[in-house]
C-alpha cells in the first residue's frame, strides 16, 4: 500500500453552504505536505471527513485501507490527529491522559509516557489538564498524536501556542517521522515556517483547491517575480540606473537601495547586466518568491472572474 | 475492550469532580434522615422498620435517583462536543457506540456506588441501633436497592438520548428537566384527574395497567410497593399501585426496555450525527 490517504471528488455541504467542493487529491506514504489557505477555506471539514467525523456529500475517501464515512476505524491505531484546539478532559492529568489513549490504540502506555518527556512536560504530567496554560495543551495534543509510530499524521494548526524552541524541536520529530514513512498533512497559516519543510503544498480557497505540488512547481506556475534588491551608490533622487533595460519595473526603496521586478526568463539577464563592469552596485540580494506570495498569487487568480 | 477503557477514564472523572461524593453523601444522608425520622409517625419501631424504610425511601428515590442520572448522563454527548473532547476521542480506533457504551457504564456504576452504599448504610444503621430485621424484609430492601441502580440506569439512557438529539447544552439540560418534571409528577396527577373522572366507566383495570407501563418511575413504583407481601401492608396509600396486576418479572423487564430502547436509540442518533 504506497497511498496512505485518497481522496476522490470529495463534495461536502452544509445545507446550501458548500464547505469543500470537488476536492481531490493523493497522499503517499513519507510525503509531507502543508494544506494552507484561508480560515473557511475548507481545511478543518477536510481533516474531519478524514476521520470520518462527518460524511462527504458526495465522492468518496480512503484512509490507511478504511472508509472513515462508513464508520470504519481499524487503519485509525496508525493514525495521529491534532485538532485545532486541543481539548481534553479538565479531571485528568497529563499522565492519565496519555495512558488513557494509548490503551485506546493498544500501545504500551510506558512508551506513550516518554513522549511527555520528548514535548517538555514531564514536570507537568502529573498535573491536571485543566491547569494546563494553552501551550501545554498543544504539546499534550502534539504527545498524543504521536502514540504508537503513526502512519499518517493529520495536524490542524499544530505549531499555534508553541514557543520558538518547540516549535522547532516538533518539525525535526515531524520530519524524522516523515523520513521513516509516515505521512504527515498539515494545515497551517505560518507560511514562512513551512516553506522550508513541506514537500508538497496543496492551496485551498472556498473549499476548492486551487494548486497542489511542490513550492518549486507551484513558483514555477505562478510566474512570479524574482525580488532583485541592489545597493546602489551615487544616484541621483528619482533617477534610475542607466544600465537597466528600459521598461524593467524597478522601486527605489530609499537612497541607494533598487528592487526589481525580474520575472523568471529575465532574471539571469538582469543579473549579467547588474554585475557587469561599470555599475555602481555595492550589494546584491536575490529574493525568490515566498509562499505568502506564490499563495496570494493562487487565491487572486480563483478570486479573478 | 474499548467500552472498558472509556468506563475507567468516566469514573475516574466522576471521582475527581466529586460526583461520586455529592451523589453518596445526599443519598446517604436522606436514606439516615428517612430511616430515624420516617418511621416515627407509623407507630412500628422496631420488628418491621426496615419495611417502612423500603416505603418511604422508594418515594424518595423516584423524586432524587432521575434527577441524578439525569444531570450525569444529559451532558455526556452534547457536553463533550462541546468542549471538543469528543473530536479527539473519536479519531482513535474507537467506534460511537463503544464510547457510548463505556459513557453508560461508567456512569451507571458511580450512580450504583452511591445508591448501595447511601442506603446500604441506612439498614447497616437499622441494625446497629438494634432493630430485628427479617429475611423477608432485607430480600425487599435489596430488591428495592437493585430497582433503584435499575431507575437510574433507565434514566441514564434518557439522558443520553437527550443528549445524543440536542444542538446545544442549555437544550439538553431544559428538555431533561422537563422530563424529569412530566415523568416523575406531571404524568401520575394526569393520570390521577383522568381516572377521578371517567370514574372507572370507560378505562378498565388493563388500560391503566397499560399507562403506568409507559412510564418508568410507575413501573418502579409498583415493583417496590407490591411485589413484597411484607411492604404491601405499609404501602395503603400508594393509590395507583394498589390495583395493578403486574407481575414483579413484567415490571422489571418493563425496566430494562426502557434502558435498551432509550440507549440503542441515542447510539443511532449518535452514529448518524456529525460534529
Amino acid at each position: 500500500m504506497t497511498l496512505a490517504v485518497c481522496v476522490a471528488d470529495v463534495t461536502k455541504r452544509y445545507g446550501r453552504i458548500a464547505a469543500v467542493t470537488g476536492v481531490s487529491f493523493d497522499l503517499g506514504k513519507g510525503e509531507m505536505v502543508a494544506l494552507i489557505g484561508h480560515n473557511g477555506a475548507g481545511k478543518t471539514t477536510l481533516l474531519k471527513l478524514m476521520l470520518g467525523l462527518i460524511r462527504p456529500t458526495c465522492g468518496a475517501i480512503e484512509v490507511l485501507g478504511d472508509n472513515p464515512a462508513a464508520g470504519q476505524f481499524a487503519g485509525r491505531r496508525y493514525l495521529g490527529y491534532q485538532p485545532e484546539n486541543v481539548s481534553l478532559d479538565a479531571a485528568l492529568t497529563g499522565r492519565e491522559t496519555q495512558a488513557f489513549y494509548a490503551r485506546l490504540k493498544r500501545e504500551p502506555v510506558e512508551k506513550a509516557l516518554e513522549l511527555l518527556e520528548a514535548v517538555g512536560l514531564d514536570g507537568a504530567a502529573a498535573r491536571r489538564v485543566g491547569t494546563y496554560s494553552k501551550g501545554m495543551r498543544q504539546r499534550l495534543g502534539l504527545a498524543q498524536a504521536l502514540i504508537g509510530r503513526p502512519r499518517v499524521l493529520l495536524l490542524d494548526e499544530p505549531t499555534t501556542g508553541l514557543d520558538p524552541e518547540l516549535r522547532q524541536t516538533f518539525y525535526e520529530v515531524i520530519q524524522r517521522l516523515a523520513a521513516e514513512g509516515t505521512t504527515v498533512l498539515l494545515s497551517s497559516h505560518a507560511l514562512t515556517e513551512l516553506e522550508e519543510r513541506a514537500g508538497r503544498v496543496i492551496i485551498m480557497n472556498r473549499g476548492i483547491k486551487v494548486a497542489d505540488g511542490s513550492i518549486d512547481e507551484l513558483r514555477r506556475l505562478a510566474r512570479l517575480p524574482t525580488k532583485i534588491r541592489l545597493k546602489v551608490s551615487g544616484l541621483e533622487t528619482g533617477e534610475a540606473p542607466a544600465w537597466l533595460p528600459t521598461g524593467a519595473p524597478c522601486r527605489r526603496l530609499n537612497g541607494h537601495i533598487v528592487e526589481i521586478d525580474a520575472a523568471p526568463d529575465q532574471k539571469i539577464d538582469l543579473l549579467h547586466r547588474v554585475t557587469a563592469e561599470g555599475t555602481s552596485v555595492e550589494d546584491l540580494d536575490v529574493v525568490p518568491p515566498s509562499l505568502d506570495d506564490i499563495y496570494a498569487h493562487f487565491l487572486k487568480s480563483t478570486e479573478a472572474p | 475492550m474499548n467500552a472498558a477503557i472509556v468506563a475507567c477514564k468516566e469514573i475516574r472523572q466522576a471521582v475527581r469532580n466529586r460526583w461520586v461524593l455529592a451523589a453518596t453523601l445526599l443519598l446517604a444522608g436522606l436514606a439516615l434522615s428517612l430511616t430515624f425520622l420516617g418511621s416515627a409517625p407509623t407507630g412500628t419501631v422496631g420488628v418491621r422498620a426496615l419495611d417502612v424504610v423500603i416505603v418511604s425511601l422508594s418515594s424518595l428515590t423516584i423524586f432524587l435517583i432521575p434527577l441524578i442520572a439525569l444531570l450525569i448522563s444529559h451532558d455526556a454527548i452534547v457536553g463533550d462536543m462541546e468542549r471538543g473532547t469528543m473530536l479527539l476521542l473519536l479519531s482513535y480506533p474507537v467506534a460511537r457506540w463503544q464510547v457510548l457504551l463505556g459513557k453508560f457504564l461508567g456512569h451507571l456504576t458511580v450512580l450504583a456506588f452511591a445508591t448501595c452504599l447511601g442506603y446500604g448504610l441506612a439498614a447497616a444503621a437499622l441494625l446497629a441501633t438494634g432493630s430485628r430485621i427479617d429475611d423477608d424484609s432485607f430480600a425487599a430492601f435489596a430488591a428495592m436497592i437493585g430497582s433503584s441502580v435499575l431507575l437510574g440506569a433507565v434514566f441514564i439512557a434518557i439522558g443520553y438520548l437527550v443528549s445524543a438529539l440536542a444542538r446545544d447544552r442549555g437544550t439538553a439540560a431544559g428538555v431533561c428537566i422537563g422530563l424529569w418534571l412530566l415523568l416523575v409528577l406531571i404524568y401520575d396527577m394526569a393520570l390521577l384527574g383522568l381516572l377521578a373522572l371517567d370514574q372507572g366507566r370507560n378505562i378498565s383495570a388493563g388500560v391503566v395497567n397499560a399507562i403506568l407501563l409507559f412510564n418508568p418511575t410507575d413501573v418502579y413504583r409498583i415493583f417496590n410497593l407490591t411485589s413484597f407481601a411484607n411492604v404491601r401492608m405499609f404501602a395503603g396509600t400508594a393509590g395507583l399501585a394498589q390495583n395493578t396486576s403486574l407481575s414483579a418479572p413484567a415490571l422489571l423487564a418493563a425496566l430494562i426496555l426502557w434502558t435498551l430502547v432509550p440507549l440503542g436509540l441515542a447510539s443511532l442518533a449518535f452514529s448518524r450525527r456529525e460534529l
